[in-house]
């Protein structure tokens, strides 16, 4: 912890009667790709949204590039880049024009047809904005937020409602950008995302921080066990599903069971047996080594995409 | 205001692709122009110079259409809020729109002078000074009142309901469609508190009576009050973006804007001035309409 160029203490967030973020705090260090991972409402975009001066905090304090977002909006706006959700531009402001415009309004710019290049926009430079396709509108958000060389980069939800294709795109892209030693907030749902893309990750849910760290720390709090997921035919006792061989533990999620095992094959033989005694039928079964949605579940109980 | 500049420019070119837009500053106000020239003025250059005035009314007072609905799409579609990101003030925004305005509506104004002295022989249009002053002031103040509907309305439909309000009374009560002489006694004494029938005026003025437009005091004067209270009014009320809420003072912000009119109205039903030279100068040029008992020379105001 030698640099943090954004910081958050305690930071309280309300609508109405509502609290969506309800004393969040974390630092990000300069170079670092951190990710708020959560599922939808959970408080990320509430966060992330004061972080870029857009909504005022109810309460607790945040700096980024040790600026007040509130006291020193315009200092704020010239140091960070943003993609943000629900956004849109004018149906027929043409891609370059639109690059051009927001370089306009900064003290420091990027050269705006190297951007379009980069992010394989130079042949729909002529393009109205409402003729790009999702994928294109998104590289376009991207490299508009690039325009003013911020030092801080957030990308909210980033690939939501991308196709898969155009995902991995946008995900080279930022790991491009990583590479660059951007330093980087995104919000995501997709686990694979957080995993891929961040270098600690912080876990929301019902505007709280439940956990955060490297991936590789939040995974190994589920120890070094391999997840088994089964559906039966009936329902059983999950206390039961505990005391098999070779099984940590087990949890019921969505009618499915999630055993964590220490000892994979004897833990699956011994289900096997199990099941046999009880006159209980295996309906699926899938081994997987543990992601984050299983520290998700550990947690909350529930899964990310609920 | 190299930021106003850059934002105007596109404002402006984004809005010459819009088939709408030029429907409404173009064709709208082509139609209007003829049937007010061929049909009201049957082609006459005497009557149809009369009838400039409220043709360039119209022409003019449509901004506060195209302004309203463009501030309202923009902010309903997220496109304010990517604006927001930017180091950009508020009243960068209003004042580049209309900013952009003038360039848009002038060529229209322009085209229809034109129209007129080659296609019906008007050979006067009285000061043409006064005339520009006039058209400038009211894509100002017609524009900031746009601004300020799109501020107190949330939805596009809305904004469309309360523009269709604006839009009746400012075209039939002012004079812009029947000559304020010709309208019933209460109806004229109503005008008389709507900032369109000083502008109609005030166009006459100048057109007819070669009014200079610092002799149009009234006119000049309360048109800049509102063009100023309007666009303060607009910048204190702007919202970036779609879900919140207005504050609850803010309607009674918009009907501020109302009062230099107000004011002025009870001020001109006292005095009767705008009434009989707005007589005075359809009995002359029209041939009709009734004069009151005071008339005043019809080259003084």
């Amino acid at each position: 912890m030698t640099n943090p160029v954004l910081q958050v203490e305690n930071l309280v967030k309300r609508y109405g009667e509502v609290e969506a973020v309800r004393g969040v705090s974390f630092s990000v260090e300069e170079g670092e790709v951190f990710g708020l991972l959560g599922p939808n409402g959970a408080g990320k975009t509430s966060t992330i949204e004061v972080l870029e001066g857009l909504r005022v905090a109810d309460g607790g304090r945040a700096t980024v590039c040790g600026l007040d977002p509130q006291r020193n909006p315009n200092e704020l706006k010239n140091e960070i880049g943003a993609v943000l959700q629900a956004t849109s531009l004018p149906d027929k402001l043409r891609v370059s024009e639109a690059i051009r415009l927001f370089a306009g309004f900064y003290k420091r710019t990027r050269n705006p047809n190297e951007l379009l290049r980069r992010f394989g926009l130079a042949e729909k430079r002529h393009s109205f904005y409402n003729q790009l396709s999702g994928g294109q509108k998104q590289r376009l958000a991207l490299a508009m937020a690039l325009v003013n060389d911020p030092r801080v980069l957030f990308l909210d939800e980033p690939t939501a409602g991308l196709d898969p294709q155009v995902r991995r795109e946008i995900y080279t892209i930022i790991e491009e950008l990583k590479r660059e030693k951007k330093t980087i907030v995104l919000t995501t749902h997709y686990i694979e995302e957080a995993e891929k893309l961040c270098d600690r990750v912080a876990i929301i849910d019902h505007g709280k921080l439940i956990a955060s760290g490297t991936p590789r720390e939040l995974k190994q709090r589920s120890g070094d066990t391999t997840r088994v997921e089964v559906r039966l035919a009936k329902p059983t006792a999950k206390e039961s599903l505990c005391k098999l061989d070779g099984v940590a533990d087990a949890l019921e999620v969505d009618g499915a069971y999630v055993l964590h095992c220490q000892r994979t094959a004897p833990a699956i033989v011994a289900l096997v047996k199990y099941l046999e005694a009880q006159g209980n039928e295996l309906v699926s079964l899938e081994i997987a080594t543990p992601s984050l949605e299983d520290v998700f579940i550990e947690l909350t109980g529930r899964r990310l995409r609920d | 205001m190299k930021t106003i500049l850059k934002l105007a420019t596109v404002r402006i070119r984004i809005t010459l692709r819009n088939k709408t837009f030029l429907f409404f500053s173009l064709v709208m106000p082509m139609a209007i122009f003829f049937l007010y020239t061929g049909v009201l003025a049957r082609g006459k250059p005497e009557a149809v110079r009369y009838w400039m005035g409220p043709i360039l009314s119209f022409t003019v007072m449509g901004t506060f259409w195209g302004l309203s609905m463009q501030l309202v799409t923009w902010r309903e579609q997220g496109i304010l809020r990517r604006f927001r990101l930017a180091p950009i003030a508020p009243s960068s925004m209003i004042i580049s729109s209309i900013l952009a305005n003038y360039l848009l509506i002038m060529p229209t104004v322009i085209l229809e002078l034109l129209l007129a002295r080659f296609i019906y022989n008007v050979t006067s249009f009285g000061n043409l000074i006064s005339v520009f002053v006039l058209v400038i002031l009211g894509i100002t103040a017609f524009g900031a009142m746009g601004l300020v509907v799109a501020s107190v309305t949330n939805t596009m439909q809305e904004t469309q309901i309360i523009n269709q309000l604006l839009w009746f009374a400012l075209i039939f009560l002012s004079g812009a469609t029947i000559p304020l002489a010709a309208l019933p006694h209460m109806v004229q004494r109503i005008g008389l508190f709507l900032p369109a029938t000083y502008f109609v005026y005030g166009l006459q003025r100048a057109m007819l009576a070669d009014a200079h437009w610092y002799t149009l005091g009234t006119v000049v004067v309360s048109l800049l009050a509102w063009a100023a209270l309007a666009a303060f009014i607009s910048s204190q009320l702007f919202r970036w973006e779609p879900e919140v809420k207005l504050p609850r003072n803010a309607k009674l912000w918009a009907v501020a804007t109302i009062l230099p009119f107000v004011l002025l109205g009870i001020w001109s039903n006292q005095n009767g001035k705008v009434l009989s030279t707005s007589a005075n100068m359809a009995s002359s040029y029209l041939g009709e309409g009734r004069p009151t008992e005071n008339t005043p020379p019809a080259d003084k105001r």
